[in-house]
């Protein structure tokens, strides 16, 4: 019998797992720390906004007392804001992901277009406000309406919308386009009448993924010149306005000032995480209940 | 109706079909595709046009200078505190998220259960959901007064807690984005070292996490990038001081919140502090763009392709 | 074009056809009659998939796919622009090796040809889903959920009634890829039996690897062997006297 020079270590191997263990508690000790870092940020806010978010804050306009001040003008502008950017990126990003996976046959210009979007998607969001100025509040003369404000959020987001419908647009199993060319349909038909149904619940998680995104960010808008302290309720798209995002940042900044802009502050971010976590309940249903898989 | 004549209905309908909707389809999505590469010729033209205005009307000694004053009666325009305040914030934010967004991204993919997966992984989408500007009032009206507690010196606007709370809010991105590449490693691959009796420890950071490491290099790439780019935590809990200083318990200001401010009202159009702000914004277009890139670059040469 | 009282539906025409640099199919000769079945034999990757398929040019779908030779459908070359591709689907149609409803009701299945090609009268819609159901021998099983989603049909009645959507444009051919592989004895039963009825009112092609489905239900039968037509005649004398070794050897199972 040839004698096997490996001797097992037995000492060694119960080291090496005891290694294993203890690395493996540290690791879900962070994890723990984790969990407890979001807790901490949840319960910090929750406390500062007690009291302070009510029905009158959610109705009322904006006022020197902080007591009475609330944040309708706040909600109207993302309100308006969000009916410009829904419809603007949703035909723009469904339409380029069309493009991209339906007709365009691998060429150079789907490649052009695909790494353009990717470069979109990594694009520092101030960066888009600087775009928004330039653009659309001083070349076309929109000023710091929600028009502008809108537009320059719909480019912020629409990176989003495009990679959320190609992935459903992928989805689509090719037995579905057989069916439908063997009938003697041609694209548009079989895209419009066969391909886009399917892919719809894909489409909408994008939009409302865009949505959540558009609903919470402030930099592009402050640079665009959306001011922090508007009384006026905005009614038309070419007014002024201001959202809830900008106007935690400007409660935030003044804070110092008047102590009570924090409440405020934490008030409004309450409004504005129990409106994300709505819409991304609608998104998780949207996906179980009509997802078609194949 | 018989069934020629449902025939000939439809023959008919084909032969008379215009076929507009054949040509004029294809050039309508094409049209609608091309606003994203229009968009993004207009960042580049937006910040090139009056970036170059303002390096032509300012002397390249003065723009790699310490002092930044551009509203003062003999304005100066260096832009070293700003890449200071950039850098500083980016660092302390790496060294939160890429060992915590690690050590989740080993946890979740290597040594959870299926259970526990079920209920961390939502929880890290959470996180990642959760809008800049709440992180940014977590961090000046949470985590700076605790922080001021702990650290007698340290001012109500300074650069350590934005760095950690930018950190905290990088976490999901690494974690998610290392743990894809990990989870890709082949279990054949984790078998042949199980197989010889390693402990899981021994299997991830000597099998998995060697074969997925141009993933997760490139994830922290990514999350470089994002934290250059990041504007309103850093404007609100780090405050706007120009001074070029290296005590992180200080106040300074970085790129992203100095075109911030200066676009709230402060510097009239046409002014050489006007076209400041479109030089920052290239310098910081062009970090984040050769970011992209390199993150691009090491998934493409150093990919495992199995 | 009349030939001893037989009509000629298709007449096929020196057609090669190649994926790339690889041909797979070798100067076919044939002519398809009408109301026959004619049935298309052969071991796997002899080329009776890519050949149905270029009866009603659904092969172009493919990348790469280069043709030369004729495919005359009643006198007319299919590859010329002539005849629009649209139209020819719609005087040919055709059934897949896998079931393929859409996900819609089993009433919009059936209605989709037509509705895309231009009906819109709600009488006359439901009067051509009546017709195509019963020609596929679904109507009794379904004419109480019309309106519901076509999933919840089985296998077999899902084929069906991709049979059912194909006639409902009331096409001259309908091409049949393979049609009861997928399916289970009993479901590949009843769609045999549909077929006798079908041959009335339609010319059919039927691509199958099942001899002794091919035996049992065409008339005609045609025997593929790496891309060439190697033999091409009544069926009777090809199962029962095949004049090619080739052929009988295929037929006995010595090879395939």
């Amino acid at each position: 019998m040839k004698e096997n020079k490996f001797q097992i270590d037995n000492n060694r191997i119960k080291r090496r797992i005891v290694l294993n263990n203890r690395v493996r508690d540290l690791f879900s000790v962070v994890i723990v720390l984790v969990m407890a870092i979001l807790i901490v940020l949840l319960y910090g806010i929750g406390k500062d906004s007690i009291g302070w978010l009510d029905l009158q804050f959610l109705t009322s306009n904006l006022s020197i007392f902080p007591e009475k001040a609330g944040i309708r003008g706040a909600i109207m502008g993302t309100v308006y804001m969000m009916l410009v950017v829904i419809p603007i990126t949703l035909i723009l990003g469904v339409a380029t992901a069309i493009y991209l996976e339906e007709y365009a046959n691998d060429g150079k210009i789907q490649r052009f277009i695909k790494v353009n979007i990717s470069n979109l998607a990594s694009v520092p969001s101030v960066i888009f406000g600087l775009l928004g100025l330039t653009v659309f509040a001083r070349m076309l003369n929109l000023g710091s309406s929600i028009l502008a404000g809108g537009l320059t959020m719909s480019l912020l987001v629409l990176p989003i919308v495009v990679v959320a419908s190609q992935e459903a647009l992928k989805a689509v199993p090719g037995f579905l386009r057989e069916a439908s060319f063997g009938m003697g349909a041609d694209k548009w038909t079989t895209i419009w009448r066969v391909i886009l149904p399917v892919a719809l619940p894909g489409i909408l998680t994008g939009a409302i993924l865009a949505m959540s995104r558009a609903i919470g960010e402030t930099a592009p808008l402050v640079a665009l010149g959306i001011p922090t302290l508007l009384m006026k309720i905005p009614t038309s798209v070419m007014d002024d306005f201001t959202v809830l995002p900008i106007q935690v940042y400007y409660w935030t900044l003044d804070s110092v000032l008047t102590r009570e802009y924090t409440f405020l502050a934490a008030a409004t971010i309450v409004v504005l995480l129990v409106t994300l976590f709505v819409l991304n309940s609608i998104a998780i249903v949207i996906r179980n209940k009509f997802q078609k898989t194949f | 109706m018989k069934s020629n004549e449902i025939r000939d209905i439809i023959q008919n309908n084909i032969k008379n079909k215009k076929h507009f909707s054949d040509r004029a389809m294809p050039l309508f999505f094409l049209s609608m595709a091309f606003i994203s590469v229009l968009t993004t010729f207009g960042i580049v033209y937006t910040l090139v046009v009056d970036a170059l205005k303002f390096f032509a009307a300012v002397p390249l000694s003065e723009i790699f200078s310490t002092r930044l004053q551009p509203l003062s009666a003999d304005p100066s325009f260096g832009i070293l505190p700003l890449l200071n305040g950039t850098i500083l914030t980016t660092i302390i934010a790496m060294f939160v998220a890429v060992p915590v967004g690690m050590a989740v991204a080993i946890y979740l993919s290597q040594f959870a259960s299926k259970k526990l997966r079920k209920i961390l992984k939502p929880i890290l989408e959470i996180l990642a959901g959760i809008p800049t500007i709440v992180y940014g009032f977590f961090a000046y009206s949470v985590v700076t007064p605790i922080l001021m507690r702990l650290i007698p010196s340290l001012e109500p606007k300074n650069v350590l807690s934005p760095g950690l709370v930018m950190g905290i809010m990088i976490i999901p991105m690494v974690a998610s984005l290392s743990e894809d590449s990990m989870n890709s490693v082949p279990t054949i691959m984790k078998d042949g070292a199980t197989g010889l009796g390693s402990t899981k420890l021994e299997t991830t950071f000597k099998v998995v996490i060697p074969a997925a490491i141009s993933g997760i290099m490139s994830s922290i790439v990514l999350a470089i990038s994002r934290a250059i780019g990041e504007t309103m935590i850093v404007t609100i809990a780090s405050g706007s001081s120009k001074r070029f200083t290296f005590d992180i318990f200080q106040s300074m200001q970085t790129m992203t919140s100095y075109i911030v401010e200066f676009t709230s009202g402060d510097a009239g159009s046409g002014t050489v502090g006007y076209y400041s702000l479109y030089a920052v914004g290239l310098i910081l277009f062009l970090f984040t763009m050769i970011m992209n890139l390199l993150a691009q670059y090491i998934t493409k040469k150093y990919g495992e392709r199995y | 074009m009349k030939d001893n009282n037989l009509e000629i539906v298709y007449d096929v025409k020196g057609l090669n056809l190649w994926y790339g640099d690889n041909q797979a199919l070798k100067d076919i000769n044939m002519k398809i009659e009408k109301n026959k079945i004619t049935a298309i034999i052969g071991p796997s990757g002899c080329g009776k998939s890519t050949f149905i398929k270029t009866l009603n040019r659904m092969i172009e779908n493919v990348d790469g796919v280069k043709t030369s030779g004729e495919i005359l459908f009643h006198g007319d070359d299919i590859f010329t622009n002539k005849l629009k591709v649209e139209e020819l689907r719609t005087r040919v149609g055709m059934v897949f090796q896998k079931p393929n409803p859409f996900p819609k009701s089993i009433y919009e299945n059936v209605v989709y040809g037509p509705k895309i090609h231009g009906i819109k009268d709600k009488k006359l819609l439901m009067q051509i889903t009546e017709e195509s159901l019963k020609g596929a021998a679904l109507w009794d099983e379904v004419k109480d959920r019309l309106n519901e989603n076509a999933y919840s049909l089985s296998g077999g009645q899902q084929q069906r009634l991709c049979i059912a959507r194909s006639m409902a444009v009331n096409p001259e051919v309908i091409l049949m890829d393979e049609p009861t592989s997928a399916l289970d004895p009993v479901a590949t039963m009843k769609i045999e039996e549909l077929m006798e009825d079908l041959r009335k009112d339609y010319t059919v092609v039927i691509v199958t690897h099942n001899m002794q489905q091919a035996a049992r239900i065409s008339d005609k039968t045609a025997f593929f062997l790496s891309g060439e037509l190697i033999e091409f005649d009544n069926t009777d004398k090809i199962f029962g006297t095949p004049r090619d070794q080739r052929t009988e050897d295929y037929i006995t199972g010595r090879f395939g």
